[in-house]
């Protein structure tokens, strides 16, 4: 399968990048690992016509600790992420579940800021920093600005930054020592999530759903259930609460549905403690 | 576009659109037919090719984004002094049925090896997830690739 014809910007700087997305606007789009846009590309669901490649702008590829954040550059890649020691210490879930996305060859190319922007409701990140109530840090021709995870994701595919802006960090508060665990749910390896649930127990309580909706959400059913002192089953059934689950070859919106309530209930077991699961 | 790219410690420059994969530069402009073109959906993994001496799926590469990398593709891995090592384990251990994945295979262990010297079971299975066997041969692959381990060598 061959992609519609673009022009090619290679930029050599975030200021580069955002001047090419401004000049070119809706037509334009970044390019980073590519493993979200070159499969909608090829089968021609996306056909922009100019491609500002980020892919070589490596001082966007870093893990930073910032205090009671970890800052992570939105170029790193997955593989990155998987071996990094300081984010196996202080936020060990990002590594776990980038080491579960895709396959070794996928982990040597896509990238976290690649797969925030692209904002598909079936990829593990977007869940994992909405259950850490992350930042996302965004750069356009009127600067940069900060926006919370929770109000970035806003439709399918759709995301809270503007054509001209360019996502370039994502910050996170460290959970060392926190509870925490990611369900993935699939019939083969390398398969996206049927559902899948992050779960982070540290004081306060984020879960979030991935593939339940047209955006990843949080589960703020259940989030307020157990603020509010329920136990982990009770609010375990309000897992599916307020979603609109989709409906493929995988799976009817009824078997999601029940699927979501069984892995967060797993999820913050697991994140208690209640069950050692094999990581 | 201009494009310059290393393969198999070979230069080479060449005029492409940009809209190239990279594994349509490597067979259709360098004929490095090797390198297999399978789902054409970065799941079986036929493609891999080594960027800067790590595994990609080239059928989800443009050649663009690569311009300046240096590429081994199975073609480059056998020296003046025979098979490399994967290759005549995979040989020594029937590693392959009908053929189809086996570069990709051998590319993605190559790699896998790189990052894990001494690999077990566990790592191999896990490293080669991204790689696909239709005729299920996935056993002998592994066996090959265990071989390669340092702790095959003791």
């Amino acid at each position: 399968m061959i992609s519609a014809a673009f022009d090619y910007v290679s930029a050599r700087s975030v200021d580069e990048a955002v001047s090419a997305l401004t000049e070119h606007g809706d037509d334009a789009k970044l390019l980073a690992g590519g493993h979200s846009l070159i499969p909608l590309m090829k089968l021609r669901l996306a056909s922009p016509s100019v491609l500002v490649d980020v892919g070589r702008l490596r001082d966007l590829s870093y893990v930073r600790d910032t205090g009671d954040e970890i800052a992570i550059g939105a170029l790193t890649r997955y593989r990155d992420l998987e071996i990094n020691d300081r984010l196996q210490a202080d936020l060990p879930i990002v590594a776990h579940v980038a080491g579960l996305i895709g396959d070794p060859q996928v982990r040597h190319r896509g990238t976290i800021g690649g797969s925030l922007a692209h904002g598909d409701a079936a990829s593990d990140m977007p869940a994992v920093v909405l259950a850490l109530d992350g930042t996302l840090v965004a750069r356009g021709p009127r600067g940069e600005r900060t926006i919370p995870a929770a109000e970035f994701f806003c439709g399918f595919l759709e995301t809270a930054l503007a054509p001209d802006e360019m996502l370039t960090e994502i910050r996170l508060p460290k959970a060392t020592g926190a509870g925490w665990s990611y369900q993935k749910f699939r019939r083969r390896a390398l398969d996206w999530a049927i559902v899948g649930v992050a779960a982070v127990r540290n004081g306060r309580t984020g879960v979030a759903l991935v593939n339940m909706g047209s955006t990843p959400i949080r589960a703020s059913a259940v989030e307020r259930a157990l603020a509010s002192g329920s136990s982990i089953a009770d609010a375990a059934r309000l897992a599916a609460d307020g979603t609109e689950p989709p409906s493929d070859l995988n799976a009817d919106p009824e078997y999601r549905r029940h699927l979501a309530e069984v892995l967060v209930r797993r999820a913050l077991e697991e994140a208690d403690g209640a069950v050692t699961a094999q990581r | 576009m201009k494009l310059e790219l290393t393969v198999n410690d070979t230069p080479h420059v060449a005029e492409i659109e940009p809209r190239t994969l990279l594994v349509h530069y490597l067979r259709d402009v360098l004929g490095l037919t090797g390198t297999k073109i399978g789902c054409d959906t970065s799941s079986c993994g036929t493609c891999t090719v080594l960027v800067d001496g790590e595994s990609v799926k080239s059928c989800t590469v443009f050649a663009a984004q690569v311009n300046g990398a240096a590429l081994t593709t199975i073609e480059g891995l056998a020296g003046d002094d025979g098979l490399n090592r994967v290759q005549q384990a995979f040989h020594d251990n029937h590693a392959l049925q009908c053929g189809y994945c086996t570069a990709g295979m051998v590319m993605a262990a190559v790699s896998l090896l790189e990052e894990q010297p001494d690999p077990t079971e566990a790592d191999v299975r896990g490293g080669l997830e991204g790689n696909l066997c239709r005729c299920t041969g996935y056993h002998n692959i592994v066996k090959a690739v265990l071989s390669c381990g340092r702790a095959a060598e003791r």
